[in-house]
């Protein structure tokens, strides 16, 4: 068990609940302050960003391995691929290329 | 009504599909940085939200504080408050306060995007509907993942630790061509987030909260240098 876990679960489930909550029940108009608007706009794709770069090179057991599974990641997207597609292409690419590196 | 939630549970079925995969990478994840299979299990169920619960493992799992993790939570997440903003426009007028509190739950990028893409107005039928598989795809996904981290070979393990940045690429590439000052925040957000890593002093700053200063500073700069033109852009 991990300490303080549901202290801890219960701070992240509450803060995620609110967000998406709190604007549903008291927002009845559209944002009109356009820097508001446009910084919310581009928040998930900065946060997506950041938390992939670098950390994708650390996500299996080489960063060789990792850059050739965000190198197919990348290609596929760029094809117009699915959300699923890309994940899974991305996903054999690793397999492939320690499987090919575990027998040479 | 019976019929509006068929339709919603059909719309529903790919995106459930979707996250089981991405799930299971999340409670593979979970489980590497230490977590047990419980509490992986507990985290997916109460939050539904991949790069949240990404992001929130780690510090739960250094023993971080509850604060940090608050407001890592608050600047991850704080997309879904556009898209209930958004969606608060779209919402049948059967659909009051108690039913406002329960769909408010499974908000997800995905769940958003289908029903923002309806034309009618979006009853709670549809939308309790619309729920349902991406709920159960998210959890169950997260269960096998928690459970099978033990007993997957370690070459399958290590390639599906790749899996959940696979479709955050997948979400951000379309992202960048549709819009050009999308590629240059999500740039500045990868030069700042690798800046956080890798250098002297900055890589001092806990991972959770460089995250925060990453994507605020890259999405100020640009909300500021390119803002969104008039209605309707979002």
């Amino acid at each position: 068990m991990t300490e303080n876990f549901f202290l801890y679960l219960a701070v992240m489930a509450g803060v995620t609940y609110l967000i998406r909550m709190l604007p549903l029940v008291l927002v009845k108009k559209k944002v009109e302050n356009g820097f508001i608007r446009s910084f919310l706009f581009y928040v998930p794709y900065a946060v997506l960003g950041a938390m992939t770069v670098p950390a994708v090179f650390y996500a299996t057991d080489s960063v060789f391995s990792a850059a050739a599974g965000l190198g197919v990641a990348l290609v596929l997207a760029l094809c117009k691929k699915g959300l699923l597609t890309v994940a899974v292409g991305a996903t054999l690419a690793v397999y492939l290329w320690e499987w090919i590196g575990s027998i040479l | 009504m019976k019929n509006r939630f068929l339709i919603g549970l059909r719309h529903g079925l790919p995106i459930g599909l979707g996250y089981l995969s991405v799930s299971f990478a999340f409670g593979i994840f979970s489980l590497g940085q230490g977590l047990s299979i419980w509490e992986t299990l507990l985290i997916s169920m109460t939050n539904l939200t991949s790069a949240g619960q990404l992001a929130g493992v780690p510090i739960i799992a250094a023993g971080g504080s509850p604060a940090e993790l608050a407001v890592t939570q608050l600047v991850i997440n704080l997309r879904y408050s556009l898209m209930s903003v958004s969606l608060s426009q779209k919402l049948h007028e059967s659909v009051d306060l108690p039913h406002r509190l329960a769909v408010a739950f499974f908000n997800t990028d995905e769940v958003f995007a289908v029903a923002s893409s309806r034309t009618e107005p979006l009853t709670k039928s549809y939308l309790y509907g619309l729920g349902v598989y991406p709920y159960l795809g998210w959890s169950l996904g997260t269960l096998a993942g928690a459970l099978a981290g033990d007993i997957l070979p370690a070459s399958l393990n290590s390639a599906l630790g790749i899996t959940i940045y696979g479709m955050f690429v997948a979400i951000v590439i379309p992202a960048m061509r549709e819009r050009r000052a999308t590629t240059w925040c999500v740039l500045l957000a990868v030069v700042l987030s690798c800046a956080f890593r890798y250098l002297p002093l900055l890589s001092r700053v806990s991972s959770g909260f460089a995250m925060i200063l990453c994507a605020v500073a890259a999405s100020a700069l640009l909300a500021y240098l390119a803002p969104l033109e008039q209605e309707g852009d979002v």
